[in-house]
């Protein structure tokens, strides 16, 4: 259905894609996989005709396509739903699916028909809400079915998904696979790219890796395919299995939660982390993790003891200045400042400390700090003043990390630290974050993902629906038990 | 929905009506039908203008060169009424003069990426330059019979321009909800990827927007200066201003995506109330700049209050 010719595109001296190859078959789900900068997003950029490639061809159903424009490849038959979804907030679900195309009575957009359009591809997709409904007060997961509502409608005979499930709770996961199914059963030749090997395996049919712009395998079958063969070939080396760490020695405790409470938390929380320990919070989407380091690190209620002593309950500044600091999930929205160079962002901290007077910026030791992080951390940057959105999402976080680490840092929550990270970057993460307990600093960090949890926590706090559902050391954990701790009640596994 | 939700959704019109009382109530000539005329006419450059300027903003963008633009336009319409000894003509030329610089606009702000209040503050000044050298710095007398036909014929005993007002407000309402423009120009400043990735054509819409911002402020000129007879090169200094707070009044989101007809209509007729009964008053202009000042900041904060109501729901 669908064929990638010798696609090959550069970017000003940087080849994205060289010379990429493979078939997607109608009636099959095609899993894309590849570590961060590999060129999967460069490909469906191709694919929607965003970009133009320098050479090759795309063929769909037979026929060689040239696709100009956004508008181009959805004529063509080919719709990609990004992670990041485009619709339209403040206009109605029926408006949001037929944008760009309305039915018309002359000049005037009909809305009846509209309406009753949108009713039937709300059907087909399985999503129950009147087509007046404003987008804006969907669920995610709800407006993904929106999106894919609208792609329908342009009579899609290749659909991409980019990293789907990202932002959806289990349920919601559920129900995109089923309607993922009934997409192949239809005929559809679906393009399945993501990071989680357990989807891939899941329900893709083949899959196909990419590394470092070139075309490496695809797997015609998943018949005996592994997620450990799969990220085998993505990063090109095999991987060091992740050992918890026995080595390092709990200490006193460094932090100390006495009822902190806060929005989205069901009832105080208490809990301790001891020097040199990494705890994890583990919970599914909207179990209130994010929400409990937020309300430890800027909540006014409850008590947050640091190394015994007890810290102001004033917002953020007092957090960092008794120790205790966080690093955001979302790195582009809460974590770094996308126009300033990696310097800037590194030193926006301790730049209170190294300025003369406390006022006058010293530029010598802002250099010297971000060089010696930047060599420590293995930062890849071509310059101090390189604009840090150029980095890849890994150093990104190193940066960010960096910019705690110069601090006098007791206490480190960490958010979702792997997110958009690709698997390469991600053990850097792991041993840097292992570095930090090294050197006696408690580490509290969220995560969505088991084997992360597994791999890097010495001890495991488990929330649901807002409260904390359990706790026990790492070496007692396994994954079902922690995923029935963490599943709602009433919602079985 | 709920009480509160109810407010939030209506409190505009209720922040209306409550002025309309409040004035009545202050000064009961409010309600004369004299005054309500003068009212009209006192508001009906804003409120046309203000149609175009909801486009904009719906958009997410916005035109600081309409008053500039309204200059212009008188003093072409004028200029050209007089060489011609037609109005016609000079209704013509003054549109043709307002398409141009919107056309400029707009070509810049979608083609070239240029943020719209940088493009839009250098043709402020352009226009504003062009208007004074047309004018050779003084205002300019119509001096043919008949230029002053559109400002002082009255239809039904109610003057033309309200008239025009009116016709105004309701092709933009329709064009805003009923047509496939509009609801792309809703689009377009709701998300602009979202509506550039489902072929929506971004840039010609943009472009269309601001020349016909361009024309309408023109064309709103030539509507005063043939009312005074005369057209003024600093006439709608501070125009695009008024328009903003007018459109922000009626519930306009500055960052795009949202916008209503009635909204608007609303915004114009606070704003126009407020003056009016502050002069039917006696009360300094100085003060009228201060409560008006304050009208705005504080529907923006009651914005802010609504959106939050909104989406707790």
């Amino acid at each position: 259905m669908l064929t990638f010719q010798s696609i090959s595109k550069g970017f000003s001296g940087v080849q994205a894609l060289k010379d990429v190859s493979f078939a997607v078959t109608g009636g099959s789900v095609h899993g894309l996989c590849g570590e961060n900068g590999a060129g999967k997003s460069t490909l469906l950029k191709v694919l929607s005709g965003v970009h133009q490639p320098d050479s090759g061809s795309l063929d769909i159903a037979g026929k060689s396509c040239t696709f100009r424009s956004a508008l181009d490849a959805l004529n063509g038959g080919v719709a990609v739903i990004y992670q990041e979804l485009n619709l339209v907030p403040e206009m109605s679900v029926a408006e949001n699916v037929w944008l760009g195309h309305y039915s018309t009575r002359g000049p005037f957009v009909d809305f009846k028909e509209l309406q009753r359009k949108t009713t039937e591809s709300l059907r087909r997709v399985g999503l129950d809400v009147p087509p007046t409904t404003r987008v804006g007060t969907l669920s995610i997961g709800q407006k993904q079915m929106v999106e894919i509502a609208k792609a329908l409608t342009r009579n899609a005979k290749v659909i991409a998904f980019d990293e789907p499930t990202s932002s959806l709770s289990a349920r919601e996961v559920n129900t995109l696979f089923g309607l993922i199914e009934e997409l192949r059963s239809q005929g559809l030749a679906i393009l399945y790219v993501s990071h989680r090997m357990d989807e891939i395996t899941k329900i893709c049919d083949a899959c196909t890796v990419l590394r470092d712009g070139k075309h490496i395998e695809t797997f015609a079958s998943m018949n005996g395919v592994n997620a450990a063969m799969i990220v085998n070939r993505m990063v090109g080396r095999e991987l060091a299995a992740a050992m918890v760490d026995t080595t390092r020695q709990a200490g006193d405790e460094i932090l100390e939660l006495r009822d902190v409470v806060g929005p989205g938390l069901a009832e105080p929380v208490s809990l301790t982390v001891r020097q040199g320990e990494i705890v994890g919070v583990f919970g599914l989407i909207g179990a209130g993790r994010t929400e409990l380091l937020k309300a430890i690190y800027m909540g006014k209620q409850g008590e947050v003891l640091v190394a015994n002593s007890r810290v102001p309950r004033k917002g953020a500044g007092t957090s960092i200045r008794n120790g205790l600091v966080l690093c955001p999930e979302d790195r582009k929205q809460e974590g770094i400042v996308p126009m300033l160079g990696v310097a800037e962002n590194l030193n926006i901290s301790i730049r209170r400390s190294l300025a003369k007077l406390g006022f006058w910026i010293s530029r010598g030791a802002e250099k010297e700090n971000a060089t010696t992080f930047i060599d420590r951390l293995r930062i890849k940057t071509a310059s101090l003043n390189t604009p840090i959105s150029n980095l890849s999402g890994g150093n990104q976080q190193k940066v960010i990390l960096a910019r705690w680490l110069s601090e006098r840092v007791k206490v480190i929550l960490l958010d979702e630290p792997t997110r958009g990270i690709d698997v390469g970057s991600k053990a850097e993460i792991y041993a840097l974050v292992r570095d930090l307990a090294g050197k006696g600093i408690g580490v509290l960090f969220v995560s969505s993902e088991l084997p992360e949890i597994l791999a890097l926590s010495d001890r495991v706090y488990v929330m649901c629906e807002g409260r904390i559902a359990g706790a026990m050391p790492t070496r007692e954990a396994t994954e079902p038990k922690l995923l029935s701790l963490a599943l709602p009640k009433g919602e079985a596994a | 929905m709920n009480f509160k939700q109810f407010l939030a959704q209506s409190g505009m019109f209720l922040v209306f009506f409550v002025v309309v009382v409040v004035s009545y109530m202050t000064a009961p000539q409010f309600m004369s039908k004299e005054n309500m005329i003068s009212l009209g006419l006192q508001v009906s450059s804003i409120g046309v203008v203000s149609c175009t300027m909801l486009f904009c903003l719906a958009a997410g963008d916005f035109d600081l060169s309409v008053g500039s633009n309204f200059a212009l336009g008188g003093m072409v319409g004028v200029l050209v009424g007089n060489a011609t000894s037609s109005l016609f003509f000079g209704v013509l030329a003054a549109i043709a003069a307002g398409a141009v610089f919107g056309l400029l606009n707009g070509i810049v702000v979608a083609k070239f990426k240029i943020n719209a209040l940088i493009t839009t503050l250098a043709t402020m000044q352009i226009v504003r330059g062009l208007a004074n050298i047309l004018g050779h710095g003084t205002p300019q007398t119509a001096e043919k019979p008949g230029f002053d036909f559109l400002g002082n014929q009255a239809y039904l005993s109610i003057p033309l321009p309200i008239w025009i007002m009116i016709l105004f407000f309701v092709i933009f309402g329709i064009l805003l909800n009923r047509t496939v423009f509009g609801r792309n120009i809703l689009a377009i400043g709701g998300n602009k990827e979202a509506a550039l990735l489902a072929g929506v054509q971004v840039d010609r819409s943009k472009i269309a927007i601001f020349a016909l911002s361009g024309m309408v402020a023109a064309f709103a000129g030539v509507v005063a200066a043939s009312r005074l007879v005369v057209a003024s090169n600093n006439a709608g200094v501070g125009l695009e201003l008024q328009c903003i707070s007018a459109c922000v009044l009626g519930g306009v989101s500055l960052s795009g995506g949202i916008g209503t007809i009635s909204g608007t209509v609303v915004g114009v007729l606070i704003m126009g109330i407020v003056e009016n009964v502050m002069r039917l008053k006696s009360i300094d202009a100085f003060y009228q700049l201060v409560v008006t000042g304050t009208i705005l900041l504080l529907a923006v904060l009651f914005d802010r209050v609504k959106l939050r109501i909104l989406k707790s729901a």
